[in-house]
Order: C-alpha cells, then structure tokens, then sequence
C-alpha cells in the first residue's frame, strides 16, 4: 500500500534517566551540615562590603572579594514577596509532578543582606502579604540528611507590626 | 585583522578524574583568581565575558549561570559558547576587534564526574534515527578509528605510539590527569573499550577549568610584557550523520586550517609551526588531524612520532603537554590546547617547554568524530 | 566605536503548540529559508552561522550538530550561543560582533526550540541552583511571579490592568501571521482564567511553542549594496545578574542597566520621544507595565498609568508589541530573536499588517539567565 506523505506523524518516545551528582562545594557543604546538625542557617559575609548572603558562597558578586566569614541567620525573617503555585508540572528531582498547590515564599533572613526561596505553608492568598513575619521550621534531627528540605517550610509568625512584641506572640 | 588581539594571562586547574569538594563557582573562582593574581588585572579592568560550558554534562539548564559572580558578570555583558572552548576565544577576540570591548576574560568548566558520561554522549546522537542504538562518543570514534586504519594501511601497534608518546610528555605536565612511561605493549595489552580504541588510546574525563585574558593591543602592556598575538583563526562544520561523511576525511579541518593558515601567513605548516596542540580525544585522532592540518602527508601520522619529528625533542612537537589524552574536561579541553599553545610562546610550559617557540598551533574539536574543528595560530611575535 | 553592522533579512516559522510535521533540522530550515528568501540569498552567500537553543528542553546534547542539516552550517563556520531565555539576542549579539569585527560579511543567526517534545516548566527549573532553589521553583510562572507580586504590590498596579495588557498583546498578535495565539479576549476572561501563581492569571502567561526564527546579519559594505533597506544595528547591550533567585535587586534591574548603555550608544536621550516602537521580551502580561518602566519609557509605578491611556497599544504614541510578543509566542530559544527580527521589520517597513507607520528607530530586548536583559537599538542609518 503506497503511504501518503503528511499522513501520518510518529513520535520517538524517549524515558531516558539521567542522573547527576551535584557537589556542594565547600561553602555549601557546611551550610547543609549545619542545617543537618544544629538546624542553623549559616551565611557568608563579605570581607570587604560586609554584605550577608544565603546560602553562603565563595565570592559576593557586588565586589568580588572572596567571602571568608560565616554567620548564623534567621531562623525568622520578613516575607519579601510570594506566590502559590497551582498548576502541574514534572519536578526534576523526582521525574513525577510535585505536589499543587504550595507556597512559595521569598524571605530575608533577619540578620541577610540578600532573600532565601522556600516553601509557605499558607497557600490562602488572602492571608498573606509583603510584610509578613516568618521562620523556618526545621524536619525532627533525626530526619534531617543535609539538604534544603532539612527546612519543612516557613510559617507566618506574624505582622511586621507587632514585631517587637514578645516571644509569646508565635503560636 | 586590522587591529590585534593578544591572549595576556594563561590559568589551568589541574585535572583530576573528581573535584568533589568543588562546585561550579568554586572551580572556576580558582582558576579565574590565578589569572588575576598572574596578570595583576582586577573586575574593574575586564569589561566583558565570554565563557564555554555544556548544559548536558553540568545537569543545568543554562550552564554558566552557576559562574556569574565568579567571572564578575553582575551588570556586564557575559555570554555562554556553549561549544569548544577554543570557539569561546574567537568569540571573546570578535568582541574586541568589533571596537565595544577591550578586555575579555574567557572561562571554560566541566566536571564529568557529576554526571553520566555515555548517558550525555548518546543525547547527542538524535533520537529518531541513531539513539537508540547505544552509540556514545567511544563507540562512534571506533569506527572512525577503523575506517582511518583501513583507509592508509595504519596497525594498532602503529596507533598505540600516539598514547606512549603523549602520556610520557604528560609526565612533564603538573595540570595533567593520565600520564605514565608506557610501551607499545602496554597500550596494547591495556584492553579493548570499543575495537580497535585500547583504554590507554582513550581520553580520560575530567574535572577542571581554563581561563584566557584577552586584550585589545594598546592595553597588553598593562597586564604582561610577554603577549601572545591571535594571529589566525578558522572553524568549520562538517555535517551530522557519520554515514553521510567518509570518515576516515575531514575537510571540515582541512577548511579550518586553511583559513587560519591564510589569516596567519603560513604558507608551508609543517616547516613554519613550531609546536602543535592538538585534540586528540583518542590517540588515532592525533595520526588524523595532525595529516590533515597538514604537518605531514596523508597516512604519515604516524611517521612524524616514528622518526621523533612530533617528539618532545623533535622539530615539530606535537602535544607536549601530553594533550587530550592527558586531562580531557569536555569543551575546556580546546581551550586547554590555546592556552597551552600559549604556555610554549612565553616560555612558562616548566618542564614540557620546547626551547625558541615562535608560532604555535592550537586545535579544538566538538561533535562526535570530528564534526566540528576550530584551529588557531599564536605567536610571539607581532 | 564599533563598526556598522545591519539586519539584511529574516524569516520565522507560523509558530504554534506543536508542529508534528517536521523534526527540528526541518523546523529550522523552514525559518533559514525563510530568511534567505527575503533577503534574496542562497545559503552559498552566508559566511558563518551561530545558532542557540536551550539543550534541555529537548533533551537533545550538542544540539548544534544535528540541526547543520536544517541551518545550514555543513562547511561553514558555525557556533552555538545558549543563555537561557535570552539566547536569541545571544545569538543576535554574536552574529553581530562577528560582522562587527570585520571577520564575516554575511552571518545566519538562527534561534529554536520544539518546546512540544518535553517539559518546558522542569528544563526550566534545573537552570537554577541544584541545592537551594530547585526545590521550591516553578519553572519560569514561579520566577515571574513573586516579581510580578512585588511590583503591584509596590506601585499598587491592579489585577486589571495586567490584565489590558495581556488582552492587548493577543490582540497585536491577530495581525501577525507567524503568531501562536491569536486570541480575541475581554479583560474578565483573563481574570477569570485560572490563578496559575498569584498573582499571574492562566491568561496572564506565555505559551510553549514550536518555532524558529533567522536573521541575516551584514557587514557595513554589504548592507549598503542589499536589494531591501536593512535595519542598522545602533546599539547591542548585555546585562548580566547574581546567580541566585534570592540575591536579585529588582530596583537595580539588568534591563535599565542595559537600555542606559544603549541609548548612550545610540544617542539617545528621550526614549518615550524618539523610540517608535517597541518589541519587548514580555514573558508574563505585568512585564509589559513593569519592563518599559526599566526602559525609561515612563516612570517608576507609571506603567499601570501607560495601559489605560492606551500609550502602548498600536494607536499609541509608543506601540510595545505588535507582533503580539512573548505572551503570544514563545519558542524559547527563538524568543528573543524574534524581538529582534520583528524590530527590523518594523525599520525596514515590511511589518504588514502588524506595521507602525514611519519607525525610524526600534527597540528590542531579550530576558532569561537569573533575570539577565539585552537590549538592541536598530535604526533605518548606521
């Protein structure tokens, strides 16, 4: 049987895994061992700006000068922006869909120059804004392998207006 | 070229088969801090970037954005050559004649040890006719091997003197990953990866980076008084399917060198070229290119090694810094083979230097077989 | 100063969701053909070529060397830019330069993608931080929409007029025979759309699409003798920014940093007066309020202002768009060529239907990496 041409159109379907080993590196290494054993969020600052950037690296990019102290951050910090991610897509971590909604948020890390993506826990737009006060809420330790998901997430702790009120205030 | 470019600063890490206690950033802040340290020059004296990665082999989508503040890019022009490395130094030289640009720093990185090597290879073979048969970068080299053996009558045994020779002037070379003494029978008996290619016949994979400073010619003196001028340059695309090429060719090279040879004035190769670096991913390649650059006739690779002419101490070495088979960190490996190149020119290749270097041959290759080929003439000399 | 260089040509597909008739060589050669089509040449003419896409979106490694069979490449010079979202104004940019530094005469610049053949949202994410930020990223909508929330946010721009926005650039597009949608909406279906990410609307968003675009770029001499009036290059300026999502300053952005280059470049100092249009990288509808504040088109917070008064739209003082841009057409690594193609058009008066009457100057941009800019100035003179 003669094929007629733009009859038909295949597909090749590929489900190749590729895998891949990614180093930490030695700045980022001790921010995830930290994370992992002391539930602390380390960051570098610049020698010569005095800039506190998260995740800690080896140089601060406004200078270039290599950055060679680290500091403790967070674990509070403002809410900068946001938004609630609602539809499907593959994550490419896992090869399947990551779980909709979620909230993601975008602190800065009280004592950080720079601002730290993570997950939100309030996905009720809502009840969110620019503003907010957050923390971290850290996996049990022993959960906790040496990765950013050792943070759960952050949760809203409150107005930047009542900030300053006392400890007692986060429920 | 009406006016002149000059490469004034040369950095290499060393290569190792896994820079685990690196990442991306960190490898290349290294190598680019050297450079800085060796020319004196700052951020502020570099006004544009052009670096060479692969988002394949890094598992990143937009490779070089891993690199950004460690090459100083915050609010300049960087761009990614996301090809050989010795591609990204044509385009870092265009950008200076152009008249925009005066000073740029080029950067090439790669690290096979994160990802999967033949799993990245066989990618680049297309999904519809030839993926799916398994062929990686190895397998289609082995048949180029054999089609090159058969074509000019050249023996295994014949081959094998491009590994002895080039991994015992790697001995020489502290940035190298595979070197070693090694005799015909060695390479031999080092065992089959794909007939006829031995293990010792193939180049490592490696981790590493390579950064160049380029400058404009009234800024040279700021940064070295020992330039090396880009005197002439060529690349050149062959076309994709290994059976629509007779392999055992390359007139892809062939047009390359050409076109450098004219920009640069060489009329006779084999006597005008000092020192040659070329790409041999596997040490048949070198027999190849090394003919079809011209540096010999056809089917005498293996002449120029067997009468010490591309020796260490001969009178036209070709890889004496142990070449690609010595450290092979994919796409930085080209642009390993210009800085080397110019290592020879200064007179700072340590113990590999080959003595009164005036112009010298660098090659890069990309594609599998051969597709593509960038070949470069350096000098000393104005 | 560098050298002139002008657009002589260039040809796009009919971009659209998916195109299953052609393979990607094919889906580029249509654009190639196109392209030397219009501008009366054959591929003999063409002196080198640089082409770009992003690897991952295909999983296709070394994409280059397959697609020589569509671009044209097969014994020629030929490199491959990649950036992220920005790599067809990569790819413009070294077409450019190698004009503009008096190596090439006739240079191809070809930017693809066949977004149908995977996921675009995962390539995406894996351009970013394997360790800190792919976690929680959404792909391009998650990037764009935390960007998008601080700005109205910031400047109060209401939900609405984000919304006019998009319904204005799907309305350009109805004039714009390569456009992918072309779609006739009201302000309410965009905000009835489903929320994607707050607070970009489902409407508010680019598509995926499968095309390709080239562009001929000349050098001085060759421009003034083509058959059509070229588009002069007057300004090609990059910006790059930190690595990371949340080191990002969006008050110190990459695209103002770039047009105050390009109109110092191209002496420009009212862009509002004496830009005639605009081809704008508009990934999500509040890009086209925010981004031509960047420009300098209006003031900080006054692009809310620019939509109601209908500045931007095709009868305004300032059309932005009107080929319908990102929002309606989006093949990633072809993206930002197309801005730059559509920008020539409009100088070389062959815009159709989608024409502004009497664009003497053009402005086009690029966005991608981690929220990196360029940004070309084209003029009907060198």
């Amino acid at each position: 049987m003669r094929r007629e041409e733009g009859k038909e159109y295949l597909y090749i379907t590929l489900h190749t895994e590729l895998p891949y080993q990614y180093s930490a590196g030695r700045y980022m290494s001790r921010f995830l061992t930290t994370l992992r054993d002391e539930a602390k969020i380390l960051a570098s600052r610049c020698t010569q700006c005095g800039t506190v950037l998260v995740p800690p690296r080896v140089v601060c990019g406004n200078c270039f000068a290599e950055m060679k102290d680290f500091v403790e951050v967070g674990p509070r910090g403002t809410l900068k922006t946001f938004s609630v991610i609602n539809f499907p897509f593959i994550d490419p971590f896992t090869g399947v869909q990551r779980p909709v909604p979620y909230g993601y948020a975008i602190v800065q890390l009280d004592g950080c120059d720079n601002w730290l993506p993570h997950f939100l826990d309030e996905i009720d737009v809502q009840k969110l804004r620019i503003g907010l006060r957050v923390e971290a809420v850290f996996k049990p330790r022993e959960e906790r392998e040496g990765a950013m998901t050792d943070i759960l997430h952050f949760r809203v702790i409150g107005d930047r207006s009542r900030e300053s009120s006392p400890e007692g205030e986060v429920s | 070229m009406s006016q002149r470019v000059a490469i004034v600063g040369i950095a290499q890490t060393t290569f190792q088969s896994a820079k685990r206690a690196q990442n991306y950033a960190e490898l290349v802040h290294e190598v680019v801090s050297e450079l800085f340290t060796k020319t004196g020059a700052t951020h502020d004296d570099v006004d544009n970037i052009v670096s060479a990665s692969s988002d394949f082999w890094d598992g990143r989508t937009i490779s070089n954005m891993a690199i950004q503040d460690v090459v100083g890019a915050y609010m300049k022009s960087e761009s990614k050559v996301s090809s050989d490395g010795t591609l990204a130094v044509l385009y870092g030289m265009m950008r200076i004649l152009s008249g925009q640009y005066k000073t740029t720093l080029v950067v090439a990185h790669s690290k096979g040890s994160e990802g999967t090597p033949n799993l990245i290879a066989n990618a680049a073979f297309d999904p519809i006719y030839q993926r799916q048969l398994g062929i990686d970068g190895l397998s289609a080299s082995a048949l180029q091997a054999r089609r090159y053996m058969e074509k000019y009558g050249v023996s295994e045994e014949e081959v094998a003197l491009v590994s002895v020779k080039n991994l015992a002037n790697a001995r020489k070379n502290p940035y190298a990953q595979v070197a070693g003494e090694f005799t015909v029978d060695d390479v031999m008996q080092s065992g089959y990866l794909a007939e006829p290619i031995k293990k010792l016949e193939a180049s490592p994979i490696s981790d590493g980076a390579c950064a160049l400073l380029l400058a404009r010619e009234d800024l040279v003196d700021r940064f070295t008084d020992k330039p090396v001028w880009l005197k002439g340059v060529g690349h050149c695309q062959d076309c994709y399917y290994l059976g629509d090429r007779d392999l055992a060719e390359s007139e892809a090279l062939a047009v390359a060198a050409q076109r450098a040879y004219a920009m640069a004035g060489i009329r006779d190769p084999g006597k005008e070229i000092d020192v040659a670096e070329v790409y041999d991913a596997f040490s048949y390649q070198e027999l190849m290119w090394t003919e079809i650059l011209g540096l010999c006739p056809r089917g005498e690779g293996v002449e120029l090694i067997r009468s010490g002419v591309s020796t260490i101490d001969g009178t036209l070495p070709v890889n004496p810094s142990g070449g690609v088979l010595a450290a092979h960190a994919v796409i930085v490996a080209g642009l390993v083979r210009v800085a080397e190149a110019a290592l020879q020119l200064r007179g700072e290749a340590g113990q590999h230097q080959i003595s009164g270097v005036k112009t010298a041959l660098a090659h890069g290759s990309f594609g599998y077989c051969g597709q593509m080929h960038c070949v470069w003439i350096l000098s000393n000399e104005k | 100063m560098p050298k002139s260089v002008a657009i002589i040509g260039s040809g796009q597909t009919n971009h659209t969701s998916r195109r299953a008739d052609v393979n990607i060589p094919e889906l580029i050669k249509e654009a190639v053909d196109r392209a030397l089509a219009d501008a009366d040449l054959t591929i003999d003419d063409i002196d080198a070529v640089v082409i770009g896409n992003m690897e991952h979106f295909e999983g296709i490694n070394l994409s280059d060397m397959w697609a020589s069979e569509g671009s044209g490449a097969v014994m020629k010079p030929a490199m491959k830019i990649a950036t992220g979202g920005t790599t067809g104004a990569s790819v413009a940019a070294c077409a450019y330069y190698h004009c503009a530094s008096g190596l090439f005469d006739r240079v191809l610049a070809i930017g693809w993608e066949k977004l149908s053949e995977s996921d675009t949202t995962t390539g995406i994410i894996t351009a970013f931080d394997p360790i800190v930020e792919r976690l929680t990223l959404a792909g391009a909508v998650g990037g764009l929409a935390i960007e998008a929330n601080l700005y109205m946010t910031s400047y109060g721009i209401t939900q609405e007029q984000v919304a006019k926005a998009a319904v204005m650039a799907r309305k350009n597009a109805q004039r714009n025979p390569h456009a992918h949608l072309k779609l006739d909406l009201t302000v309410e279906q965009v905000l009835h759309s489903p929320m994607i990410a707050y607070p970009i609307h489902y409407l508010d968003m680019c598509p995926t699409s499968d095309g390709a675009c080239a562009v001929i770029f000349a050098s001085e001499d060759v421009a003034r003798k083509s058959a059509h009036p070229p588009a002069w290059v007057k300004a090609a300026v990059c910006r790059h920014n930190h690595p990371y999502i949340g080191d990002v300053d969006w008050r110190k952005n990459t695209l103002e940093s770039a047009a105050i280059e390009a109109y110092r470049l191209a002496g420009i100092t009212n862009p509002r007066r004496e830009l005639d249009v605009i081809e704008l990288y508009d990934p999500a509808s509040f890009a086209l309020l925010s981004w031509i504040e960047s420009l300098h088109i209006c003031g900080p917070g006054e692009g809310g202002k620019m939509i109601d008064a209908g500045a931007i739209t095709m009868e305004g003082d300032i059309p932005v768009n009107p080929s319908g841009g990102v929002i309606s057409t989006n093949p990633i690594g072809a993206t930002a060529l197309i801005r730059v193609a559509e920008a020539a058009l409009q100088i070389q008066g062959k815009a159709d239907a989608r024409q502004v009457e009497g664009v003497r100057t053009a402005l086009a941009t690029g966005f991608g990496g981690s929220y990196w800019s360029e940004v070309f100035i084209l003029g009907r003179t060198p």
